[in-house]
């Protein structure tokens, strides 16, 4: 069964018709990222998800439950999830470790606090007050605080802005140790590279509709678009755009002896991918 | 797998963890548990005549700051704080857990019932030290104290949460619940004797359960025989009860129903 299940969802406000019939299908123990312009209906979408918004149609199964059921059975369903909403901004009047420990009794069977203290890097501010924490470390806080209850499945809302490039490393290894535990993980980000280290499928969507769903190494006919060979020759930079980058490699090689000077071969990066199918949705 | 745990284990937790937020905000603390000693000492100082045989100003200025107490750190607390917790995310932080709303609510009564015991005890003792307050020596006086703090509290944390979808944000909150305070403060005889007030003025004060709240406490801190001298004619002590169920149960009612975890 999968862990998310939605069919035809729907949701306008006021006159704007912010998700138009999205379809989605998470399995359990992948990284799922949601790829998409502000406004293109990707927190909407989340949000739903998450039950913190209602729908106006469509089918929607997280975990087996409907988001959108209130109550008891509401408690039971939230118990098995982790939400990592973008940070809030308190006065911070409590230490980390008092914060953590405090929302770790809300679950039924949560994670030690220390060792997830330990886990997102802030052993060395437990007992620092939130108020005195950098913008990053108060972000490595509300993931602490989104996998302390152990959940089943995460959601990551842009989880590492404001993150220094080592603190982006970190946090992406603590996600793959979570991937590999079991959880599964919703990840919606900005941050290409960020998808495309983590995620197992990305989504893209713009103006309320899903364009395609595939892995980030297959998106948008990434791999099977034409590679860009660069190398120099007599002094001059030489670039041909190819569908068989093998063949023209091993041509150069046989015109050089030894090394082809500055040889490189690049595919276009996810961005590039993105970028142009957020651009060919606009037209 | 264990149970997850019940609310009212949860809103005990929060109880604690919102003292302990509430304390580590020291300025806040002191002026919040001194503000009423302040007011005593100012309204003591310029209002020096008796009353009532038997009756000084100070004494019945006592009753309206503790009923007042009750709504301050109830009522316009919450109402301010709230907006506050809303727009930091923090609510909807909490909405995304398991801790169900009553463990919300629990825990923020919990609040007002510490600090209006701490507000309570310095009020007393400044009073009895400073100002040469009499202490009521009846047993059933305490009783009625009692239970006027505690239905105060409870009502009083419970309308503080209906009011806190009001303000449109956290900024403007104060704005918004300082003046219904003061005024309701000035109407409900607090700061004046009641009965001299203009009687629309009297009318419109005992819709509202801050009028109660300082009448009952007058039953406590002035002596029976001034009840003669209240508008009824008596404390009125039995409507008082009945008055404050009332709003505790619309207040409840109204709080569940437009509880708001986030602005949108």
């Amino acid at each position: 069964m999968n862990v998310i299940e939605v069919r035809g969802l729907r949701k306008s406000y006021a006159s704007l018709e912010a998700v138009r019939g999205i379809n989605l299908s998470i399995t359990k123990g992948e990284i799922f990222s949601l790829l998409g312009p502000n406004g293109a209906g990707k927190t909407t979408t989340v949000e739903i998800l998450e039950g913190f918004r209602t729908r106006d149609a469509g089918e929607v199964k997280v975990l087996g439950f409907d988001p959108a059921t209130q109550g008891r059975a509401s408690r039971e369903w939230r118990n098995r999830i982790g939400i990592v909403l973008q940070s809030t901004s308190d006065a911070g009047d409590l230490t980390v470790s008092e914060t953590i420990s405090h929302f770790s009794g809300y679950y039924s069977n949560p994670r030690n606090p220390e060792e997830v203290i330990a886990a997102v890097g802030l052993e060395d501010k437990s007992k620092d007050l939130i108020r005195n924490l950098s913008g990053g470390q108060r972000r490595r806080l509300d993931v602490a605080l989104g996998i302390i209850g152990n959940p089943e499945l995460l959601f990551l809302d842009e989880p590492t802005t404001g993150f220094d490039p080592e603190a982006r490393r970190a946090f992406w290894s603590l996600i793959d140790g979570l991937r590999n535990d079991g959880t599964t993980i919703v990840l919606t980000t900005h941050y290409l590279d960020e998808a495309e280290a983590l995620a197992d499928r990305v989504a893209v969507i713009n103006h309320g509709q899903i364009i395609e769903v595939s892995t980030p190494t297959q998106l948008g006919g990434r791999s099977t678009s034409k590679a860009l060979v660069q190398w120099r020759d007599n002094g001059e930079l030489k670039s041909q755009e190819t569908e068989n980058p093998t063949a023209l490699v091993s041509t150069l090689t046989t015109q050089f002896s030894g090394e082809i000077p500055e040889l490189s071969v690049t595919r276009p990066s996810l961005e590039d991918i993105y970028l142009k199918m957020i651009g060919r949705a606009d037209e | 797998m264990s149970k997850i745990p019940g609310a009212l284990n949860l809103g005990l937790r929060r109880g604690v963890l919102e003292i302990k937020q509430f304390t580590r905000q020291r300025e806040s603390v002191v002026f919040t548990l001194l503000f009423p000693l302040i007011l005593l000492a100012i309204f003591g100082s310029v209002f020096k005549d008796t009353i009532a045989p038997g009756v000084t100003f100070s004494q019945y200025f006592v009753a309206g700051m503790v009923a007042s107490g009750l709504v301050n750190s109830g009522f316009q607390q919450l109402a301010i704080t709230i907006p506050m917790e809303r727009d930091y995310g923090s609510l909807k932080r909490l909405r995304g857990t398991p801790m169900p709303v009553a463990s919300y609510f629990i825990g923020k009564a919990l609040l007002v019932f510490v600090s209006m015991i701490l507000q309570v005890i310095l009020l007393l003792a400044g009073g009895y030290f400073f100002f040469g307050l009499n202490m009521p020596t009846d047993i059933s006086k305490w009783f009625t104290f009692t239970w006027l703090i505690i239905l105060g509290t409870a009502s009083s944390t419970v309308l503080g949460i209906a009011f806190s979808t009001v303000p449109k944000s956290g900024r403007g909150a104060s704005a918004v619940v300082s003046p219904v305070v003061i005024v309701l403060q000035f109407f409900s005889g607090v700061f004046f004797i009641f009965t001299q007030l203009p009687s629309w003025m009297q009318q419109v004060a005992a819709i509202f359960p801050l009028k109660w709240l300082t009448q009952g406490m007058r039953s406590v801190f002035l002596p029976d025989s001034f009840a003669a001298s209240e508008v009824a004619k008596s404390w009125e002590t039995g409507r008082t009860f009945l008055i404050l169920i009332i709003w505790l149960v619309v207040g409840f009612i109204i709080s569940l129903r437009t509880f708001k975890w986030s602005r949108d």
